[in-house]
This record gives structure tokens, sequence and C-alpha cells, in this order.
């Protein structure tokens, strides 16, 4: 099996060194080689295990509770601007 | 006996009986860490200010005498993985990109330990985001075994069990996604638990893959083992997959013994263990049976798949956990994860992605059904199953570190349990090479009582878990 590794990396926003690039393309190749073992086990018509002490739709009261302050909020962010996280524009003029 | 050496229990009796106060019993474990840290890595930050000043706390609480039922943690240090959250302490992951984050709330499990009166001395290395076995994926450099420094502790808790193992501390906090906290125990030659999923809040602990992680410590004993799942097991409102499950008094059946129980042994998984485990481990088995304990041969199936399986789960939702860290509200950029962190974000994007996720993701969900109903049809026949926990012992630190597969399968006998979400308890069963070797003991879910009776059986006839290592 192998990888588009520059394409995955831009999938997981996660920029990489040329040599790591290298470098994963060969080990995650190795990784997903071993995989192929899966491909011997029968799973037609088996469910699929997400939550495993079978817990369904746990929900809470509809009811506000106390949350960080905003200050508390922005206490580890380098960011900021006027009480607000600072990020990158997404859409252009 | 040095006073850092005191299991929970014994420090208890003796603060108890006033014969040491938790100042001094506090004291001795700052001094064993001043003088060993510095060559074990166990710690990332050490509070000893605020360490002492609890310490002052709790003494002038113990003075008052009713203090101990609600506290049943009083005045006794334990340390936390830096994966926990604490308000106002750093808290790291073991990585760069967090190196300066510092918490506005404490994780439910260390307001928990805080409320039973227990001492934070300060917080523990790991491998980063808990991504590893050995303890060498930490930014801060690795943790070296206690009994003998040229050889990895295990991991991820590695810092937990090495503080544990040289007495830093009197217990710690580990996290298990699929042998964290049972494998570094078994390597250090103490004990590791890994409860049921949803057993204990994950809530302020960072995650690292939802559906396997669960929330472990490490201790000098069976027993306070048990004494410490009494105060951290539980539900939480503030973690949905909590058990609303009652919690019992786990130290109730603790001395039942174990004739009669009915223990499984998968005799196919242990061909691809190591003699020098295998050994000791066949050695357990017939103490165990001289306890009166009767051994079964089971059949797990589909453990041959485990690690393809977990491996494919596992970094799926690392992928997603880890896709928070942008740099913008806390911690700094992506480029600074580690190279086990970018490697496990790249498989699992991957695995997830558009065209594949049927044949990875969907298949291993698929996969991990079997293997689950593998151990519900044991458990019909048994009343817990017991393995080594590491096909070997422990290795020279660097020897995995450029081959990760060859270090995912090292975790080939803990991922299952996480799979399965079923408890596991790991206990030292001897030594080889001057190496510490364990024995894990795996029970259905919600079974915790049990393994701990089993185990405590176990370490009243034999003398492994007193053995402290020459530092």
């Amino acid at each position: 099996m192998k990888i588009n590794v520059p394409h995955v990396a831009k999938l997981a926003n996660l920029p990489l060194k040329p040599e790591e690039e290298r470098k994963f393309e060969k080990q995650l190749s190795e990784i997903l080689n071993y995989f192929e073992k899966l491909k011997e086990v029968d799973t037609k018509n088996v469910e699929t295990t997400s939550q495993v002490t079978g817990l369904e739709n746990v929900t809470r009261e509809d009811k506000a509770i106390n949350s960080l302050t905003q200050e508390e909020a922005l206490s580890n962010t380098k960011s900021q601007h006027n009480g607000f996280f600072k990020v990158k524009a997404i859409l252009e003029d | 006996m040095e006073l850092n050496q005191l299991t929970i229990k014994n420090a208890k009796g003796g603060l108890k009986a006033k014969k040491f106060s938790s100042v001094e019993l506090t004291k001795a474990c700052l001094e064993q860490i001043k003088k060993h840290n510095r060559e074990l890595n166990a710690f990332i930050t050490i509070t000893e200010e605020d360490a002492l000043e609890q310490a002052k706390k709790a003494d002038n609480l113990a003075s008052q005498g009713q203090a101990w039922e609600t506290k049943p943690l009083l005045g006794i240090p334990i340390a936390l993985k830096d994966l926990f959250s604490t308000k106002g302490m750093k808290t790291t992951a073991a990585s760069n990109v967090l190196k300066d984050y510092v918490p506005e709330y404490d994780a439910t499990v260390v307001k928990k330990l805080k409320d039973a009166g227990a001492i934070i001395l300060g917080k523990l290395n790991h491998d980063a985001w808990g991504h590893g076995a050995s303890g060498e994926n930490s930014d801060f450099g690795p943790t070296k075994n206690p009994w003998n420094k040229e050889y990895v502790p295990g991991g991820s808790s590695s810092g937990s069990a090495v503080s544990v193992a040289s007495d830093m501390c009197i217990a710690a906090t580990g996290t298990d996604t699929g042998g964290s906290s049972r494998q570094p125990a078994s390597f250090c030659n103490i004990v590791g638990l890994k409860p049921t999923y949803g057993r204990v809040s994950r809530y302020g602990i960072i995650s690292m893959a939802s559906s396997l992680d669960s929330i472990g410590h490490i201790t000098k004993t069976v027993e306070d083992s048990a004494l410490f799942l009494n105060v951290t097991a539980g539900k939480d409102a503030n973690d949905a997959t909590t058990s609303s499950k009652p919690v019992p008094d786990y130290l109730k059946d603790l001395k039942k013994g174990i004739r009669g129980l009915k223990l499984g042994i998968s005799r196919k998984d242990l061909e691809n263990v190591d003699d020098e485990v295998k050994k000791p481990f066949l050695f357990a088995e017939k103490q165990l049976k001289d306890l009166g304990a009767e051994i079964i041969d089971i059949n797990l199936k589909y453990s041959d798949y485990a690690i393809a399986c977990y491996y494919i789960i596992q970094p799926s939702e690392v992928s997603s956990n880890l896709a928070r860290y942008d740099g913008v509200r806390f911690g700094s950029v992506r480029q600074n994860f580690g190279e086990e962190a970018k490697r496990r974000i790249m498989l699992g994007t991957f695995t997830l992605s558009a065209g594949y996720y049927d044949a990875y993701y969907r298949k291993a969900m698929q996969v991990r059904t079997l293997i689950k109903q593998d151990f519900e049809n044991a458990f019909k026949q048994v009343d817990a199953i017991i393995s080594p926990v590491s096909p070997t012992l422990p290795w020279k630190l660097g020897e995995k570190i450029n081959d990760p597969l060859k270090m995912y399968l090292s975790d080939i006998l803990t991922v299952t349990a996480n799979l399965a979400g079923i408890p596991g308890l790991s206990v030292p069963i001897g030594f080889s090479k001057g190496l510490p070797v364990g024995m894990q003991i795996l029970g259905q879910q919600f079974s915790e009582a049990k393994l701990f009776q089993i185990g405590h059986a176990y370490e009243q006839t034999t003398e492994w878990h007193k053995m402290k290592p020459i530092l």
C-alpha cells in the first residue's frame, strides 16, 4: 500500500519537512502492509463496536451552568484582540 | 525502612498513629526526587513549596481527628502523569506543543484526589500524548528504568512507574489506552491498574483515543491499588462515558482468597512470548494453582488481529483528538508535534480519509466486535484470564525507536483489554536477567474487585513486590 504523504499531510493540516515526508512514506507503508492481515477476517454481518460498555444517548438537563470566564478562556492564548481569540482571516475582501 | 518507601496503607497507619507527620513524609519523597530525578528523568514539574504547604494543612486536619473518614488519602504524597489537567500547574502532555500550558481547571480525578487529602508532588514524564511503549517519545527526554538505567521503563506512563518504583512518591496516576499503565508497571516491578472503560472519569485528562482511553494508576501493592480506585471511580456528569453502576468498596473482598476460582490461559498467545518472560509466568500459574485456583485453557480466536485492529482505531481517534491543537486558543503551532505524534496523525488521517474509511476504520471496528465477543465467551467459562503483560523483557534505550512497527507489536498482549473495554491489573511475578516481569489479570467489565482479590492473594505468597532497585 502506498500513501500519498503530501496529500494526507494537507488533510491533517500538518506541515512536514521533506525528510519527514520521505521517512513517513516508508514507515507508514510498512504499517499499512501489516494491516492487510485484517482481510483474512470474515466480517460479513458483523456490527461495528464504537461504544464498548453499551451506553446510548447520554444527555444532561438543558440548563446553563458556570463555565470559564472570558479572561480564563483567554489565559493560554498567544494571540488575542479586544478580549477575543485572534485568528487568520478565512474570507478575502 | 525510609518513609518514602512506604505503601499508602502503611503511610496512613503511621500518620494516624502520629509516628510521623505528612510534612516529614512529603520531605522524604522530595529528598528522593532531588537525589535521583536528574538521572531517571521521572518528573517534568516538581511543586515542592506547594506540596509542603498542603502537607502542613493535612497535618493540621489530621490533628482534629475525624478527617480520615472523608479523606482516605490525607497527607499521602502522590504524583500525576502530565496528561492530567491541574489548575494553575503546568500540564504539558510531555509535548513541546503544550510546554507552557497552564490549565484553568482540575481534571475530575485530580479534584477527587485533592478532596481525599492527597499531596501533589508534581507532574510526571511520559511518552508525549501517551504515544509509546518505552517512554522515549517524550519531548523532554526519556525516562530510565531504575532496575537498569540502560533500559526503558516502559510506557507511556514511564514517569509514573519509575517514580513509584524508585520511591519518589507513594503512588502515581497513569492512563491506559493500550497498556500504558500495565506495561510500565510490569517493567518496573510494581502494580498497575487499567480500570473498565468508563469506571473512572476522563474529564480534564488530555484525550488520546476516546473509545479506548481509561484512567489508571500505579502503586506499590494491590491493596493500595484498590484503595486508590475507591477514591477515583464513579460517575461524572462531565464525562458522558462514565458508568452509573454503583462503585463497590474495592477493599471489601480483597482478602477472600482464590480457592475455587477459575482462571483462563490462552496458550496460543504464549507462543510469541520470550522464554525469559514465559518461565516466571508459568511459575506464577503454578503458584495460583497452589492457592486453590483452577486453570482452564481458553481460546481467544481473534487475538492475532488485535494489533492491526488497535493500530487502526487508535491513530484514527488520535488524529481527530489532536486536530484541536492549532496554536490559537492554547499551545503552539502544529510543527512542534514530535515525530511519533506526527506519525499517528498521518496514519489516522489516512485511515479515516475518503476511499479508505471502510477498508480500514470500519473493518477494524468490526474486528473489535469479534475480539470483544472472544472475551465475553471466555468469561462464560472463567472468572478471570491471566497472561504476561509484555511478550519481552524491557529493552535497551534506543533499540526500537527507529522501527515504529516493531514498537507497536510489543503491545500485543495489552491492547485487547482496551478494545474489549475490560479491566486489567498488572502485578510483579519475578525477574529475568535482573529485569522485572509482570503478569496481568483480566476480568469482565466492572470486575475490578475480583482482580484485586486474585492479585492480592498472589502477592501475599510472593516477595517480588517488596524488592527495590538499587539506585
